[in-house]
């Protein structure tokens, strides 16, 4: 279980968390959903410590992320970045089998091969991109196998920023489905950031939605078409009227 | 604040801008050593970098020792005309080139080729969120991509360095015997009987320090570059500037501290 209390981050002048408090249950899908630029992927890598929080607390299983804990805990993890991150001078499935090919979980290189081929193949890439390189793959081909990186090791929580950014309506269908999988069948803990209301509806456990450097609403699937909150409502049917502000 | 007040207002900022630099330079570099003697070392990545910094550096080390050590020996022959002493050519040409051009040059051509590329891989990897992978992989972004580029170079560098010392002297001897009237086997003697071993091995331990400044600035460039496009440019930028400062500045005081009576 991840618990976040009072998450706080300004760049600069600009504050973009401003007292974030959500409790993530382990073996559950949570989606995060929120505008653009709302501090979606601050809010991830304020709780992987790749950016430092100004206030707040962030547990894993009532543990201190921050008190030399996130070592452990970044070994049982898998992140997704919204632009794949890959690592351009290594092939694709080095890439992929990165975690297995050094450190802790080092295992024999046609092993971790064979692995990095099996996860390709579950994300719709066959064998032949293997040994291309990241520059030579379309966006949401290079999205994919940053999805594949996340899961090469079975992780136990897993981040996805905006998974389906990027990708045509079938493909998207497919990772949604692996989603939903990971965390059905592995036991995962998932936090996925999508602005994709299918996605959505196909992923979710719970939803969070984040406005102003808050967590705005929380809840179950369930609840997300009867919730009265105004702002939930104009984002899931993508109105321009309503109290979240469009600037034009 | 006055008009008269200003200049030494902004002259104070850049003082204490280089001074903040400096220390944050030192803490890197202090990281990166505390980082070389703890497991992993990532062995691959050590042979990738010496490909890059020793072995594609050649051709550019070579050609600058090869052009200096010529130019070397005219100038010297037409100083040493003036009084008489056109016979001192082998035996300057070798000292000036292992002491001080040799080392010197050699870093700075390796500063232009390598510092920039070290500093452009690794600021587009930090843009482009490669760098927070590796985190997220449980990989120390100092042990994987700092500590094999700058254990690299500083073991590369002096054997650039050395191969660009008998360049040198080669193109000094090939100027010497064509256009200066030397005798070949002459030429040769002179040079190795004048040559001390420690004129040699400073110059290799110059070339050493100047190869962990540019690996150290590279990857500490690269490091803190800002986003986008931009922050790369400039990353890459400071990086050859603050090497080649970085070298010069080392040279005198390296060679202040064995040459000076
Ligand atoms: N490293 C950074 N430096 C300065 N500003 C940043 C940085 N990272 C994010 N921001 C700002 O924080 C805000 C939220 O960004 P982000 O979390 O990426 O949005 P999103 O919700 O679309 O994922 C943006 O306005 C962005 O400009
Ligand atoms: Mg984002």
């Amino acid at each position: 279980m991840i618990e976040i209390s009072g998450l706080s981050k300004s760049f600069g002048a600009k504050q973009v968390l401003r007292g974030v408090d959500l409790v993530v249950p382990s073996g559950q899908s949570t989606v995060i959903i929120g505008g653009s630029g709302t501090g979606k992927s601050v809010l991830l890598k304020c709780i992987l410590g790749l950016v430092q929080p100004d206030g707040g607390t962030i547990r894993l299983d009532g543990q201190d992320i921050r008190n030399g804990a996130r070592d452990a805990f970044l070994a049982r993890f898998g992140m997704l970045f919204q632009g794949a991150a890959l690592f351009d001078s290594l092939p694709v499935w080095h890439n992929v089998a990165f975690r297995l090919l050094r450190g802790s979980l080092a295992r024999p290189k046609a092993e971790a091969r064979a692995i990095a081929l099996d996860k390709l193949r579950r994300v719709g890439l066959d064998a032949d991109v293997a040994d291309l390189f990241p520059a030579e793959l379309s966006g949401g081909m290079q999205k994919r196998v940053g999805l594949a990186r996340a899961i090469a090791a079975d992780p136990e929580i897993i981040f996805f920023d905006e998974p389906t950014t990027g990708l045509d309506p079938i493909m998207a269908g497919v990772i949604n489905a692996l989603i939903r999988e990971i965390v059905s069948e592995m036991g995962a803990t998932a936090i996925t950031i999508t602005h994709d209301m299918s996605s959505v509806r196909a992923i979710a456990d719970r939803v969070a939605m984040i406005h102003a450097g808050k967590i705005r609403w929380e809840g179950p699937i369930a609840d997300l078409d009867t919730t009265p909150d105004p702002y939930i409502q104009q984002f899931i049917h993508g109105r321009a009227d309503g109290p979240i502000g469009t600037l034009r | 604040m006055s008009r008269w007040t200003a200049p030494l207002a902004a002259l104070g900022r850049a003082t204490l801008g280089a001074l903040g630099a400096t220390g944050r330079v030192t803490l890197f570099a202090g990281e990166t050593l505390s980082h070389l003697v703890r497991p992993p070392f990532y062995f691959n990545e050590f042979w990738r970098a010496c490909l890059n910094i020793g072995w594609l550096s050649l051709p550019v080390v070579g050609l600058t020792a090869l052009f200096t050590g010529a130019a070397l020996a005219l100038q010297i022959y037409a100083g040493g005309a003036r009084f008489s002493a056109e016979q001192v050519v082998p035996s300057i040409t070798a000292i000036g080139m292992v002491r001080e051009l040799g080392p010197v040059l050699g870093g700075l051509m390796v500063a232009a080729r390598v510092a920039s590329s070290i500093a452009a891989e690794i600021g587009t990897m930090k843009v482009t969120e490669q760098i927070d992978a590796l985190t997220t992989l449980s990989t120390n972004a100092m042990k994987y991509l700092t500590v094999p580029r700058v254990l690299a170079a500083t073991l590369c560098v002096p054997l650039l360095v050395g191969v660009g010392d008998i360049i040198g002297i080669m193109g000094g001897w090939a100027v010497g015997t064509t256009r200066l009237g030397f005798n070949s086997t002459t030429y040769l003697k002179n040079t190795w009987d004048f040559l001390q071993f420690w004129d040699v091995g400073s110059g290799l331990v110059k070339g050493a320090a100047f190869g962990f400044i540019v690996a150290l600035m590279g990857c500490y460039h690269g490091m803190q570059s800002g986003r986008g496009a931009q922050g790369v440019g400039h990353a890459t930028k400071s990086a050859v500037v603050a090497a080649s400062v970085a070298i010069l500045a080392a040279n005198y005081l390296l060679t202040e501290a064995f040459f000076s009576a």
